[in-house]
């Protein structure tokens, strides 16, 4: 049955599409009343410590865990060998992803250790203390080898090869050569050039990664409790590599505090946790302890960018790449680690019309940290080294950086394009997004108040940063490379007899607001107040087979199901009621939970009394009639690989000339992430998301010394954005919805992470030019930008 | 292992006495011993704040309080000035402006928003994020819990007028 | 990240700490607040037998005014050193630098006395003891002796503390007449520890500054006087060029060593920033 009525989604009386509800399940978080999975106790549950190689790179000469085997309350004691025959080794590569290499990687180290933290041996204890001071006695001699750091030097002949069966460090290689790049640069009227720097960060998350697997041999199930974005990813994960049966694997994630793309890859502790489980027949808690976190979770970024610009006639005309990334000893199962690279060739230049495009990928293999997708996968680096090379060449040229842009953004009415990396935008909105930034900002009065306080002494500086953003992927994202990981997604919407609508979704919560989301599409769709509403997330057994969160997919994908699901569940009930009522289907409406003539608005039977009918007096029911007051629908892009949004940021911030220190004034964001279903929450997502771009920007950096140790792998000194430095952030909005679904949402998840370090960077360099300095790096450091200045 | 003892806290208004290791922190014993599990763990080196907990009136890093430490006295953790209506005011702000996210840093935010309001019932922005510039939050950025903790300001002090 | 087990004991007297002390030698830690021990415990860095909880003795407690001395007992927590009539009126250095430690819940349990003994390179208020010439009680079985702030601290982590011994109060003078001092610090987010604070405190005679007290923390392995500088301006009116003077001679003061947050070169530097900036603002405080 389709929707007869004659107001779209959108314009429905009562829908709640576009307005600002609050969340519906704050209020026990705000209490103290959440079900985070360090929260979960479960009878006879012990508790995993594990001992972490102290070196970059060693063999393991041997291991001797007998003292530690006496420490009280020791349950089990693991090295790799004995782990591997329990959960098998697996390797991150895809077959889309064409050349990409990897080695087996173990839960537990076998003979060599390749980075600070790989865990070596796993301690089970009564408790977690217990579990600690046991691993304080296990003795592993290790021999020191050369480790792979720097990964400039990373496919030097000299240097070692981290794993001699792949024959050399490089992971991955990719060319995109468009158009004619050396024609263009030979006409172009200015050229400019750069070697950019992003550090590499990562992602802490407040809630550390954390587990409690449960394995039941008496059901020969499998049950893990997890802090995850990706419940039926991992079911299938960890069927795979302990050889339980997928079907006998459950996921079950509740709350989680924070993933930002951390909580989504296989991390050999976990699975050792998991197999650890298995192997005791009871329950296993891991929690990865901060100190853990820092030398264990993803890192991201890292990339080294040497970038050349072309400008012809006041446009851009061409851009040239070399991209250098180092991903740590592995890429990262099962998503990869050559993807970051990857999106950084693809988005280069995205906002900018023109054709002539060069990009070279390398990934490298280093004795560092695994590195894989984190918030904004590629983005800041490739909007980092766009929009530095656009200011670069408006300084060349001559031209105000705002004007080289406006001429040079994709035009409003040049849809459908495809960019010059390739990518095909259906729909974007750079210019009037650009022109609506300029005002929101005042761009005019700030470059006067700049120009005036500069004769104060007082240097200040704008940094505008055009964006595009990948949301609501396809399946030519992963699953196309043979990855077990869904792009469709599902949701299940049941009405009770007590008119309450259960909506169940593959898609997870992390705080961004998919439950809210979700609600409000299936209480519009359906015609019922949102308080009827009831969401059910994180449970591979009850919802829907999906691909959790991540790439900015809830809204576009499992929204979309959303309100398949509803408009699917509103018809069921509307042929019930016709059938009830002795009324034509298409002359009724479904409004406040009740079944109502579409034209005079009178009720004819409220949903609780026709869910009461259906369930408890089916005989009042007319013959032939079969109630079916549950629907099921799910959705995946087809027609384009990504949904694309596209923004503009704009920074305005203050460097002491004697310090380095930067201070920020003001940050705007005109955003344009198609139709919006919560502006409240959409905003709260960018607010969040450009500060995790400033502190990428400015503070975040995981610093690590030429043997290959982190030197800052604590809470005090890897430095994360806290409230005192950051600034208030204005956001407007336009809405260019995708044609592609129905609900026409595309994601917002990861624009402010996308676009901020950009704006950022560029207003210190335009504070700081005048006085001759040009920072090339990021984070960038009070130090970094005094000695850009020659102070220090 | 050392020999565990015996302390005497009143926790939310309740007396609890419980056998604990003396390297016990008061968040694992809030958590793991007493089942108050919305006093969260984030770094154990009193840095993020999630520990967050109020002890004899003082708000305190629950990660570097010893549980032994607080024998005898008087503990209130999230749980107990939610069911109190002490924070009411200052959680419907929060609710009001989504200004938690993931929700885990929220209740350690909220005792020191709740600790600023009582020192300084009408602080000003900055004001704000400078006492709350302990308390890390990943999700938000900051300028909602900021917006929510001026906005309880000013309905408490409306209220009071 | 759970400590290695130790044992507790909360001693009612100083006698009875004194036992304790003797009792275990090396083996034992006094906890106060324990807002810098603890951290350290945590994460296995240090693996005490026993921790002795001094919180319980009242004779460590208090403020108290007495004959042109401050006298501030070891257990005042930063809270109550910032929050303290008292203190903002003899001693405003403490006042103004208990703003700069940590965040209000570190405040209110970390200590005047545990953030001395502990010595803490970075800490701000070794460096105000030192500036304000203060004089530092320290109690052991034999009786109390005086240590003056300049020979209390050794090194990193290290001071004048003998095996048994209790730092019990600290006395610093009273605020004289036409004395002043000031206090800043380049931290990366407020809260952090400094790469480079100065603590200063002087006389001044219209414009001309005399006695003053230049000390850095966060640049050395223990809070360091910047002698040469003092030098440069004694006696002299606070001018652009004097203290581009004493900024160029901090070098001779100052040799800070590199750390993950910045380098030596970067310490100096903005020492030498501090200096300018302290120095000017307490120059024109009379105006």
């Amino acid at each position: 049955m389709t929707d007869k009525s004659p107001l779209s989604i959108h314009d429905l009386p009562n829908s709640y599409i576009g307005r600002s509800v609050p969340r519906p399940n704050t209020r026990r978080l705000a209490e103290g009343r959440g079900a985070f999975t360090d929260d979960l106790t479960l009878a006879r549950m012990a508790h995993v410590a594990f001992v972490r190689s102290p070196h970059a790179h060693a063999e393991i000469k041997s291991i001797d865990v007998s003292p530690a085997e006496k420490s009280p309350g020791v349950i089990r004691i693991v090295a790799g060998e004995e782990m591997a025959r329990h959960c098998t080794p697996w390797v991150g590569v895809l077959t889309h992803l064409k050349g990409l290499k990897s080695a087996p990687q173990y839960a537990l180290a076998v003979g060599r250790v390749r980075w600070q933290g790989e865990p070596v041996v796993a301690v089970v204890a009564r408790t977690r203390a217990a579990a600690e001071d046991a691993a304080a006695l296990v003795e592993v001699s290790y021999e020191p080898l050369e480790p792979v750091v720097d990964m400039e030097t990373a496919l030097d002949p000299s240097t070692p090869v981290l794993h001699p069966e792949l024959g050399d460090n490089l992971a991955f290689e990719r060319i995109v050569d468009a158009g004619d790049v050396d024609a263009a640069f030979a006409e172009a009227d200015f050229v400019a050039d750069e070697v950019l720097h992003f550090g590499r960060h990562t992602g802490v998350t407040l809630e550390p990664r954390v587990l409690v697997a449960d394995y039941n041999p008496g059901a020969g199930k499998l049950t893990v409790h997890m802090s995850t974005q990706a419940p039926h990813m991992m079911k299938n994960i960890f069927a795979t590599h302990t050889g339980i049966d997928e079907d006998d694997v459950r996921v079950i994630c509740k709350d989680v505090g924070g993933s930002f793309g951390i909580k989504i890859h296989t991390y050999p502790d976990d699975m050792a946790a998991v197999a650890l489980s298995v192997m005791l027949k009871r329950p296993v808690k891991f929690v990865a302890d901060r100190l853990e976190s820092f030398v264990s979770d993803i890192h991201a970024r890292d990339h080294r960018v040497k970038a050349k610009i072309a400008v012809r006639g006041g446009r851009i005309t061409a851009i040239e790449i070399d991209d250098l990334t180092g991903i740590g000893p592995y890429s990262v199962y099962p998503r990869t680690s050559a993807v970051e690279c990857n999106q950084v060739l693809n988005l280069v230049g995205g906002p900018y019309d023109f054709a002539n495009y060069r990009a070279v990928g390398r990934v490298v293999l280093q004795n560092k940290n695994i590195m894989c997708q984190y918030r904004a996968v590629g983005h800041p680096v490739a909007f980092g080294v766009t929009e530095a090379l656009v200011d670069s060449a408006a300084r060349a040229a001559d031209m105000d950086p705002a004007e080289l842009r406006r001429n040079s953004l994709v035009p409003d009415d040049a849809y459908p394009y495809t960019g010059a990396s390739g990518i095909r935008f259906e729909a974007l909105s750079h210019q009037k997004s650009f022109e609506k930034m300029l005002q929101l900002m005042d761009y005019e009065g700030l470059r006067a108040e700049q120009a005036r306080l500069r004769e104060n002494g007082v240097y200040r500086g704008i940094g505008l940063a055009a964006m595009i953003e990948v949301t609501n992927p396809s399946p030519m994202f992963y699953g196309v490379g043979g990855a077990h990981i869904s792009a469709r997604d599902g949701v299940t919407i049941r009405l009770d007899p007590t008119g309450g609508v259960t909506c169940a979704t593959g898609v997870t919560e992390q705080g961004q607001g998919t439950e809210a989301m979700i609600a409000q599409i299936a209480a519009s769709a359906i015609g019922v107040p949102l308080e009827k509403v009831r969401v059910v997330t994180g449970d591979t057994e009850t919802t829907p087979y999906g691909g959790g969160t991540w790439a900015s997919r809830g809204a576009g994908i499992a929204g979309e199901a959303a309100l398949q699901a509803g408009r699917a569940l509103r018809g069921n009930i509307l042929a019930v009621a016709a059938a009830m009522l002795q009324a034509e289907a298409d002359t009724l409406d479904i409004r406040n939970a009740a079944v109502v003539d579409t034209d005079s608005g009178s009720e004819r039977i409220t949903l609780a009394d026709l869910g009461k009918t259906v369930y408890f007096r089916g005989n009042e029911l007319p013959d032939g009639v079969s109630p079916e007051l549950v629907a099921t629908r799910h959705y995946s892009p087809r027609q384009y690989p990504f949904a694309f949004t596209n923004g503009v940021q704009a920074c305005w911030l203050e460097v002491d000339p004697d310090s380095g220190f930067v201070q920020l004034l003001d940050f705007w964001v005109v955003e344009d992430c198609g139709t919006v279903i919560n502006p409240q929450l959409v905003d709260e997502q960018i607010r969040g998301g450009v500060v995790q771009g400033i502190g990428a920007a400015l503070y975040e950096h995981c610093l690590y010394d030429d043997q290959g140790n982190m030197r800052n792998a604590t809470m005090a000194d890897y430095l994360v954005p806290m409230a005192t430095e950051m600034p208030d952030i204005t956001i407007e909005h336009l809405e260019t919805p995708t044609a592609e679904s129905v609900l026409g949402a595309k994601g917002v998840g990861e624009a402010g992470t996308a676009g901020a370090p950009a704006a950022v960077f560029n207003a210190i360099n335009d504070a700081i030019g005048v006085l001759g300095g040009k920072i090339t790096a990021i984070p960038a450091t009070p130090e970094s930008i005094l000695k850009a200045l020659g102070k220090v | 292992m050392t020999p565990s003892r015996e302390i005497s806290v009143t926790v939310n208004g309740e007396r609890v006495t419980v056998r604990v290791e003396p390297r016990k922190s008061l968040v694992d014993f809030l958590r793991e011993d007493i089942g108050l599990t919305g006093s969260h763990v984030g770094c154990e080196q009193g840095v993020c704040g999630a520990c967050t907990v109020r002890l004899n009136g003082a708000i305190v890093r629950g990660c570097l309080t010893l549980a032994v430490q607080a024998d005898g006295a008087e503990v209130w953790t999230i749980e107990g000035v939610s069911d109190s209506g002490e924070i009411a005011a200052l959680q419907q702000a929060f609710l009001a402006r989504n200004a938690l996210q993931c929700g885990f840093c929220t209740p350690a935010m909220l005792l020191t928003a709740a600790a600023l309001l009582k020192e300084n019932p009408a602080p000003t922005r900055p004001e704000i994020r400078e006492y709350l510039s302990g308390n890390f939050c990943r999700c938000t950025g900051y300028q909602a819990i900021v917006d929510a903790v001026e906005s309880a300001a000013s309905d408490m002090t409306g209220a009071g007028s | 990240m759970k400590p290695a087990p130790f044992d507790y004991a909360k001693p009612a007297s100083l006698e009875e700490a004194f036992s304790l002390l003797d009792g275990h030698g090396e083996d034992a830690r006094l906890l106060a607040g324990g807002q810098s021990l603890l951290p350290t415990l945590n994460m296995r860095l240090s693996a005490p037998a026993i921790l002795v909880d001094i919180s319980a003795l009242e004779a460590l407690r208090g403020i108290s005014i007495d004959n042109g001395m401050l006298r501030i007992g070891a257990l005042t927590t930063h809270t109550e050193l910032k929050a303290s009539k008292e203190v903002a009126r003899a001693a405003p250095l403490l006042a103004e630098a208990a703003s700069h430690i940590a965040h209000p819940a570190v405040r209110n349990r970390g200590t005047f006395g545990g953030s001395l003994a502990h010595a803490d390179p970075a800490a701000e208020l070794p460096a105000c003891v030192l500036a304000l010439d203060a004089s530092l009680e320290i109690a052991g079985r034999g009786g109390t002796r005086k240590v003056a702030a300049a020979d209390f601290f050794h090194g990193l982590f290290e001071t004048d503390l003998g095996p048994g011994e209790i730092l019990t109060a600290v006395e610093v003078p009273v605020l004289r007449k036409g004395f002043r001092s000031g206090f800043a610090e380049f931290a990366r987010r407020s809260g952090d520890f400094a790469m480079s604070a100065l603590a200063a405190h002087g006389r001044f005679d219209g414009e001309r500054v005399h006695e003053l007290r230049l000390v850095y923390a966060g640049v050395d392995i223990r809070p360091v006087r910047a002698q040469t500088a003092e030098q440069t301006v004694e006696g002299k009116a606070v001018t652009a060029d004097l203290l581009a003077d004493a900024m160029a001679r901090l070098g001779d003061d100052l040799d800070p060593m590199d750390d993950p947050h910045a380098s030596g070169v970067m310490k100096l530097h903005l020492s030498g920033v501090l200096l300018g900036r302290v120095l000017s603002a307490m120059a024109g405080a009379h105006r």
